[in-house]
């Protein structure tokens, strides 16, 4: 090997490029192996209007259902996300008509009762964590329509972080809650009710109506190209 | 050779290189540094428009072209409006909420129509924070100067002015909303330290800042029911015998029908042009971001400013495969990882602007010291390990979950070994120009957001993104709304689209293609 050849990764798919077979809403299509399920998609010729939004893992546009060979399990992923295998059967998530309560955040009375009024579902979880099992940003979801429901919401705050909203928790309830849901409006209940407001941002809002700055904006502001230019490199 | 073994030297030259200090270069440096390496000077990529209201300024031949585009729209098209109201937003990330929920929070009716779903946009994405002076030792002055050398002089004086000063109102509506900041122990946001900038102004929810954000702003549009127009492509906009703007066309991409909208104002929050893949680069951009209002505001006479710079951001993943284009957020550097070449060694600070970043990245690759996949691809080593080495074990996934998340499902655990990358197409720092109040020189048309041009100069210094969004989006909103009360609704006409295609043939016509091109062709045909 010649010696500028050391720095270049090996990659198995590369080195043994090889086309897989995989189904796609029970058809089956020939794909290269190890692209993800939405460049799949592409591949086999398909149009993705629904189904594809910020192909980073962050949106949760591309919710999609998936089983390898022979196993029976139905698992969850993001189609942006998830490379493809052989053998592998696809089927993206269709938009679900969970309910979504309505509600004034910041006029809420007592935020952590109205959870009752507003999801009354919540309490009546069952314990199976098909939840927790469908979510794929590896959230315990069941554990967190727990913690809400007992009025732990800085803990969901925290847990919930990570929901990119794909709704996967949702089709799988026996109960009929939504969970992302519930967590989105305790996380927002967290924030806006439990959480201290930081004292340095009012004295901040409060300079700044002031005028505390303005002498400091009347020199910039009339500075010329050069002055200013200057005046920006002195600041490190 | 295996990327374990090439990775080894990552390793065994981290103790040598925490000792080292690289200063950020100095003005004439960077400069020469950019005018060789970075994309924006790649002249063989650009050529001039031919007609519009930039007639003869250069950008990219990709968005030359779409500019030049013709409107799918026909001359004798029924403009009989299927919906009114008093603002219309067209697109649904960061930008158009926030105007969507001003004009709504101020009296009026809004309509929000997006090409895809409600959220769906580059700002779920963000990554690297929301730069707002909440410290006690920063200023707004300080996050005008910083700013202002970061887009090379180049920003709009009054736009930065409004932008920085109302940054910390902006900050305690969001707080009111629900976003949870991170705090410091005594209750005040927590503020990171990002590239350019002089002073720690960072606010960020880990490293799921434009998510947490737009998770509660969406959930508010929903809240205050503001009529939602999702999977309606804005093709085409309307005037009157002034000029003014009165409305906009869309396609419907469930059922490819044409829905006509009736507005006193229009406010474009159409987001970026990552998808256009201008001069070839991968992007971090969302499936949508193809530059739609550009073209829309450019046919209604709208000018553009700044259209020849864009941001390549330096750390796009180029390994594995699956990842090509997706971000390391800048966060990663910010808390101290360092970038490394083939040899072990550093050779820029990390810290400097993206765009002095993205040039020595590129240099290093094209001087050989880069480290390259079989599939073509080259970058260099973003050193993430350091951060537990320095911070302690579960600094990366505590304060990265989403990036550890994201390579963990491909069997790489970032927190243990480096991470290959090379800059990638994130950002356009210039659109429509637009003045404080986020209006155009066509009256009654708003751009806001990433649209919009002007405030970033030549380059957008991080974590203002987020910022632009929600103060633009705001005084957008605001504005609109506080004119419909007193304002007919214009007449629905095409007279702007006449005059565009009568200029075209003048000038030498149509590039031949339609626009907006509403998403990219990814699928492959026979």
């Amino acid at each position: 090997m010649a010696q500028e050849d050391n720095n270049v990764i090996d990659q198995p798919e590369v080195i043994r490029h090889k086309m897989v077979t995989i189904e796609i809403a029970g058809k089956k299509y020939e794909v290269p192996e190890g692209i993800t399920i939405i460049k799949a998609l592409w591949y086999s010729g398909q149009e993705v209007v629904r189904g594809a939004g910020c192909l980073g893992g962050f949106c949760g546009a591309c919710a999609a259902y998936y089983r390898t060979k022979d196993d029976p399990k139905v698992r969850t992923c993001l189609a942006c996300q998830m490379a493809v295998q052989d053998g592998m059967s696809i089927t993206m998530m269709p938009p679900f008509p969970a309910r979504k309560a309505t509600y004034d955040i910041q006029a809420l009375d007592n935020p952590k009762q109205d959870l009752f009024n507003l999801y009354p579902e919540a309490p009546l979880c069952r314990n199976c964590n098909a939840c927790t099992e469908a979510c794929p940003q590896q959230i315990d979801v069941r554990e967190g329509v727990w913690k809400a429901v007992f009025g732990d919401f800085k803990s969901v705050s925290e847990m919930f972080m990570d929901c990119v909203m794909c709704g996967m928790c949702t089709p799988v309830c026996i109960a009929d809650i939504a969970p992302n849901l519930v967590a989105l409006y305790v996380s927002r209940a967290q924030g806006a009710h439990f959480t201290e407001k930081p004292p340095g941002l009012d004295t901040r809002i409060k300079e700044i109506q002031d005028g505390r700055f303005n002498d400091e904006w009347a020199k910039i502001l009339t500075m010329t190209e050069k002055e200013l230019a200057d005046h920006c490199a002195t600041v490190k | 050779m295996d990327i374990h073994a090439l990775q080894q030297i990552v390793h065994r030259t981290r103790d040598a290189r925490r000792k080292q200090i690289i200063p950020k270069l100095p003005p004439a440096e960077r400069d020469q540094l950019i005018h060789k390496y970075h994309p924006d000077y790649r002249a063989s990529a650009y050529r001039p428009i031919r007609f519009g209201p930039n007639a003869d300024d250069r950008t990219v031949v990709e968005l030359a072209t779409l500019l030049e585009g013709d409107s799918p729209i026909a001359g004798g098209f029924d403009l009989t409006p299927h919906y009114q109201t008093d603002v219309l937003v067209v697109g649904g990330g960061g930008a158009g909420c926030a105007a969507a929920l001003h004009a709504h929070g101020a009296g009026a009716k809004v309509i929000l129509a997006t090409k895809l779903r409600l959220g769906d946009s580059n700002s779920v994405m963000a990554q690297g924070g929301m730069q707002i002076s909440v410290a006690p030792e920063d200023s707004p002055v300080t996050h005008f100067v910083d700013t202002l050398k970061g887009g090379h002089m180049q920003n709009d004086h009054q736009l930065l002015k409004v932008m920085v000063e109302e940054g910390p109102s902006i900050a305690k509506w969001l707080l009111s909303l629900g976003v949870l900041f991170d705090r410091d122990g005594d209750g005040n946001l927590h503020v990171k330290k990002g590239g350019g900038s002089s002073k720690p102004r960072l606010l960020t929810c880990s490293d799921y800042t434009g998510l947490e954000i737009m998770r509660v702003l969406k959930d508010e549009v929903l809240n205050q029911k503001i009529q939602l127009l999702e999977f309606c492509s804005a093709v085409e906009l309307t005037s009157n015998d002034e000029g003014n703007c009165t409305g906009a066309i869309f396609k419907d991409l469930d059922n490819h029908r044409h829905v006509v909208v009736a507005a006193k104002s229009v406010i474009l929050a159409t987001g970026g042009i990552g998808r256009l893949h201008i001069q070839g680069f991968p992007t971090s951009n969302h499936y949508g971001a193809t530059g739609d209002g550009l073209c829309l505001a450019y046919r209604m006479g709208a000018k553009l400013m700044h259209i020849d710079t864009f941001q390549y951001h330096p750390s796009g993943a180029v390994y594995p495969e699956q990842l090509i284009g997706a971000l390391v957020t800048e966060g990663i550097r910010s808390e101290g990882g360092h970038l490394v070449n083939a040899k072990g060694e550093r050779f820029v600070n990390e810290l400097d602007t993206r765009d002095v970043v993205s040039s020595s990245i590129i240099r290093e690759c094209e001087e050989g010291r880069g480290i390259r996949t079989m599939s073509g691809r080259v970058g260099v080593w973003l050193d993430t390990p350091l951060l537990d080495a320095e911070q302690g074990p579960g600094t990366v996934e505590k304060h990265f979950p989403a990036m550890m998340l994201q390579f963990e499902r491909f069997g790489i655990d970032i927190s243990k070994d480096p991470v290959l990358i090379y800059p990638t197409l994130h950002y356009q720092n210039g659109g429509v120009k637009i003045d404080t109040n986020s209006e155009t020189n066509v009256k009654n048309l708003f751009v806001a957001g990433e649209a919009s041009g002007g405030l970033h100069g030549r380059n957008r210094l991080m974590g203002n993104s987020l910022l632009d969004l929600m103060v633009y989006g705001k005084r957008s909103g605001l504005t609109a709304a506080s004119r419909a009360g007193a304002m007919k609704q214009g007449t629905l006409t095409l007279m702007h689209l006449q005059r565009f295609r009568t200029e075209a043939k003048m000038r030498g016509n149509l590039s031949g293609v339609t626009s907006p091109m509403i998403l990219p062709s990814y699928t492959r045909k026979e």
